[in-house]
């Protein structure tokens, strides 16, 4: 049993709804309880999907249990069939369902429908929601290819010279962090390497669709925690490379187009391909306040570790904490780790990151909508670079994460939340002035909330330390001339000084020691 | 049961259509998300899966709390294979929790589906819990399960566990108990309403302090400010008190015949009321005037959700001159929703239970002007070119009483100006 305030990710069975959520002619079938029905506002909501989710809920009732629930599967599956005619029907469970032990993948099989069906396992009580999105796509793929896939000795026929090299796009859904945009924006990136998309799935792919998986050169694993399974089965069946760079950040976009050059064969400089502002935005003078900033990194493992590298190498921050919530990519993440210094943070406790943002005190975080709710609370900025998300993450506006506008894009979301360069230094220089008094939030901040606009319930989770230490008047008046964005820092950073150094009052001097001691 | 003022109208009820199949509603887990807000001491630990806690945090969007006084246990394989004693480890996570938060008063455990399914005696755990932290903390257990309950009827669980800790009223103190979670801001107001009626003795069940609990005995007179709360209604009169029979106190009709069913326990008439009320009525008829222009004439649907279906459509009928093509609710308490029933009368599409699909099939093929819906299956509707009200609102937004009343009416107006207002293309 294990205490819960917030998860990172959904039971199982919501994986599996985001799988035929985000294909055509794919209807699910879940045994599961009226209330696990939430889970069609999760894309109708907060993605604003203007279709329901291909999906019908047995929903049995306690005087249900014992009796009927098994004919409902029946029942459910052959309305589902008759009133959708999907070209695979997928039949799952839910928690409670599993509990009831009916295997409706066995009463599918044997109910003679009009429609294929794959049944899928759900172990709602050890796997979670990338888990069973992962092995729903895995299982629809293997269900539809396994009969074509070539015999020992078989040779996969070559491709006609006349047509143009090509991959499929694997691993992109609904209610995954700009999936939508990163595909228009991967695909207009191989496009201008000559490199046609054969199919891209799960999103918009219909089973036959997926049918043609075979018929391309390589597969671009775009979404490893959906993809990695699929992309793995196809490269030992099909003899399909896999193409792992995952295009995000300038660095891993130009890496990206080197991979797929010579999983292709391709004679290409990375050079002509297009190129992103971030370079020059980095290097250009308003962001050498950039230079050393501490972040904080937690995210599912593939944002995370994009997130660092171009923290690192691309922005010029300063790396303080990393961690992600997928436990199945917890070892490249403490590799990563390891390479920055650091301890990973391998967790999906929500209190537990909270922890150690509040230790680390970084001047940015970013992470999901639940690092934003920490961050606001401590009064951190924070960027928000992968779900669990939120209805203002699936903006109406162009804003891929990958290739080279996701760069772009990348840059500008995560320096918007802090005070720019020029900025700050007008803040320091207009200090005193009225406009610029500690209640003033950085403008572009306003909707954020910043100053006295918090909002009635926030209460620290974890209480604040009381200090053990006093403030001599004339420190504290030293203090108040400290600019108000890092007078916060420069409190505690003090007070921490003066208990190590044994210290019941802080004067001046005190503050002044601290700061030396702190700057290294 | 109480005298009953005599109705002038005496309509014929609707006949009631049950429908079986596919729903889509909220587990009564749903209730706690306001049943949270308002008792502002107590924690609320659901023991189920990790469903349950995505759902609380999904279908409420209450990622916007920073402070949630509610969690979940959640059960894993150990505990389901027996390897783990399901008891010690509640007992371990209720300490945990208690370390962590002592400023709760009052801690519900909080049955889900799984833990009916593998029969974890929650009410056991409780009593074997409170035992233990004897004078911190009340401890009690309701179901939230989908199995059992229905979005609303989760509120009406949990009053229910906690009747039993209601203090015992002495036998001659006749006291108005006022039973559903209500804004605080409407509890105010109602207050002040029943003062001006010459009625003090006024209790609101559930309080927003746990501690707060008003007692109950023979002199209790129940009035219900929701119409869910079947199971609370009979665990209270086993202890003594009279439910009022009454209308729910939506639109100005409605608080209207509310109050003045709660004054004639307190002997005074009608017209006594509608007098000392004039000055909150006059005032609900001038912005209600405002908002019924948008809705005059126009059709709604309502599928089934929240069980306030029934009054809902009773105001937009009646206040709003809205006309009904179908009122569908997910379960009907014939004798709690009485007076609303002869209120509504024949001639009404009214049915129990849901069919997912042929419900949809009739919102398509009726094109209603407004569907009131779960969260889920509006945007679909808004889709297909249909306006649509989301009913978790209706529980969110403070929409009893005189004051209230516009403001209950701009909720189903707002959609419907809004499709006036915007010149842009649908969805595609």
């Amino acid at each position: 049993m294990e205490l819960t305030l917030w998860t990172y990710e959904g039971p199982p069975h919501v994986g599996a709804i985001r799988i035929a959520a985000s294909m055509r002619d794919v209807h699910l079938v879940l045994h599961a309880p009226q209330g696990d029905t939430y889970a069609d506002l999760l894309f109708t909501m907060i993605e604003r999907d203007g279709r329901r989710p291909p999906v019908t809920w047995t929903t049995f009732q306690a005087r249900d249990l014992g009796s009927s629930t098994a004919e409902m599967v029946i029942e459910t599956l052959r309305g589902a069939c008759e009133r959708y005619q999907p070209q695979v029907l997928l039949v799952a469970e839910s928690c409670t369902g599993e509990l009831i032990q009916d295997q409706p993948g066995a009463l599918a099989k044997g109910a003679g429908l009009s429609a294929p069906v794959i049944p899928i396992e759900m172990a709602a009580y050890t796997r979670k929601e990338n888990w069973g999105a992962s092995e729903t796509f895995y299982q629809l793929v293997r269900g539809l290819l396994a009969g074509r896939v070539p015999k020992p000795g078989e040779e996969v026929a070559a491709r006609s010279p006349e047509r143009p090299p090509s991959v499929n796009l694997i691993g992109p859904t609904k209610l995954g962090f700009r999936c939508r945009d990163d595909v228009i924006e991967i695909t207009r990136l191989l496009a201008s390497m000559g490199v046609d998309v054969n199919v891209v799935a799960p999103l918009d792919a219909s089973p036959r669709d997926l049918l043609r998986i075979p018929e391309a050169d390589a597969n671009v694993n775009l979404a490893p925690e959906v993809g990695d399974l699929t992309c793995d089965w196809l490269r030992r069946q099909f003899k399909q490379p896999t193409i792992s760079t995952v295009p995000m950040g300038w660095g891993a976009t130009q890496d990206f187009i080197a991979e797929v050059s010579d999983t292709l064969g391709l004679e290409i400089d990375p050079k002509s391909i297009g190129g992103s502002r971030l370079p020059w935005y980095s290097r250009s003078v308003d962001s050498t306040y950039l230079t050393g900033k501490r972040v904080f990194i937690f995210a599912d493992g593939t944002h995370a570790l994009a997130a660092a590298r171009m923290a690192r190498d691309e922005m010029g921050f300063e790396v303080v904490g990393l961690g992600t919530y997928s436990r199945e990519r917890a070892r490249d993440v403490r590799a990563l780790a390891d390479e920055y210094g650091l301890q990973a943070l391998i967790t999906d406790d929500y209190l537990a990151v909270e922890r150690a943002v509040a230790e680390l005190q970084p001047e940015l975080v970013l992470g999901t909508q639940m690092e934003r709710h920490i961050a606001k609370r401590l009064g951190i900025p924070c960027a928000v670079i992968s779900t669990p998300a939120h209805v203002q993450d699936y903006p109406a506006r162009y804003s891929p994460q990958m290739g080279f506008e996701g760069s772009n894009v990348i840059f500008d979301t995560w320096v918007h939340p802090l005070i720019m360069g020029l900025e700050e230094h007008l803040l320091t220089m207009f200090r005193d002035d009225f406009e610029f008094n500690d209640g003033a939030v950085p403008s572009h901040l306003g909707a954020e909330g910043g100053g006295s606009q918090q909002p009635e319930s926030v209460v620290p989770m974890i209480a604040p330390e009381p200090s053990a230490v006093a403030w001599a008047v004339s420190a504290e008046k030293e203090l108040r001339k400290i600019p108000f964005f890092v007078r916060g820092k420069a409190r505690r950073n003090t007070e921490h000084f003066a208990m190590e150094q044994g210290l019941t009052v802080i004067d001046v001097e005190t503050l002044y020691e601290a700061k030396a001691h702190f700057s290294r | 049961m109480s005298q009953v003022i005599a109705r002038a109208e005496t309509h014929s009820m609707p006949a009631v259509a049950t429908e079986r199949g596919e729903r889509a509603v909220f587990c009564g887990l749903t209730s706690i998300i306001w049943l949270h807000r308002r008792i502002q001491d107590a924690f609320f630990l659901v023991v189920g899966s990790r469903t349950c806690a995505h759902l609380l945090q999904s279908a409420a969007g209450v990622m916007i709390f920073a402070e949630p006084r509610f969690a979940t246990a959640i059960l894993g394989e150990r505990d389901l294979a027996g390897m783990a004693d399901c008891h010690e480890e509640l007992d371990r996570v209720v300490s945990e929790l208690l370390a962590r938060r002592p400023d709760i008063r009052r801690l519900f455990l909080v049955g889900s589906c799984p833990s009916e399914v593998i029969k974890l005696d929650l009410a056991n755990a409780a009593a074997r819990l409170q035992g233990l932290h004897e004078n911190r903390l009340r401890i009690s257990a309701f179901s939230g399960s989908g199995i059992e309950t229905t979005f609303t009827q989760g509120e009406d669980q949990c009053l229910a566990s906690m009747v039993p800790d209601l203090p015992a009223a002495p036998e001659a103190d006749q006291r108005l108990m006022v039973v559903g979670t209500l804004a605080d801001i409407v509890e105010e107001q109602f207050r002040r309403h029943f003062s001006l009626l010459g009625i003090d003795e006024v209790d609101f069940f559930p309080a927003s302090r746990a501690d707060d609990l008003p007692s109950v005995g023979p002199g209790t007179r129940i009035l219900l400010a929701q119409p869910y709360l079947s199971d609370t209604v009979s665990a209270l009169t086993k202890r003594g008190a009279k439910l009022i029979a009454a209308p729910y106190p939506l639109g100005v009709q409605g608080t209207l015949g509310w109050f003045q069913a709660a004054a004639a326990e307190w002997g005074s008439a009608p017209d006594a009321v509608r007098e000392a009320l004039a000055i909150p009525i006059a005032r609900a008829h001038k912005s209600l005037a405002k908002v019924k222009e948008s809705l005059q004439g126009r059709s709604i649907h309502f599928l089934p959700d929240s069980q306030l279906e029934i009054p809902l459509a009773r105001f937009l009928r009646d206040e709003c001159g809205m006309s009904l093509l179908e009122v569908a609710t997910p379960y009907l308490d014939q004798s709690l929703m009485a007076d609303e029933l002869r209120q509504l009368g024949e001639g009404v599409s009214l049915i129990e239970g849901s069919d997912l699909d042929s419900a949809l099939s009739r919102v398509r093929a009726n094109r209603p002007d407004l569907t009131v819906c779960g969260m889920g299956i509006a945007n679909p509707l808004e889709a297909e070119g249909l306006r649509t009200k989301w009913s978790i609102e209706l529980i969110f937004t403070p929409i009893q009483g005189f004051d209230q009343a516009a403001d209950l009416a701009g909720l189903f107006a707002r959609p419907l100006v809004r499709e006036r207002q915007l010149e842009v293309g649908s969805w595609s």
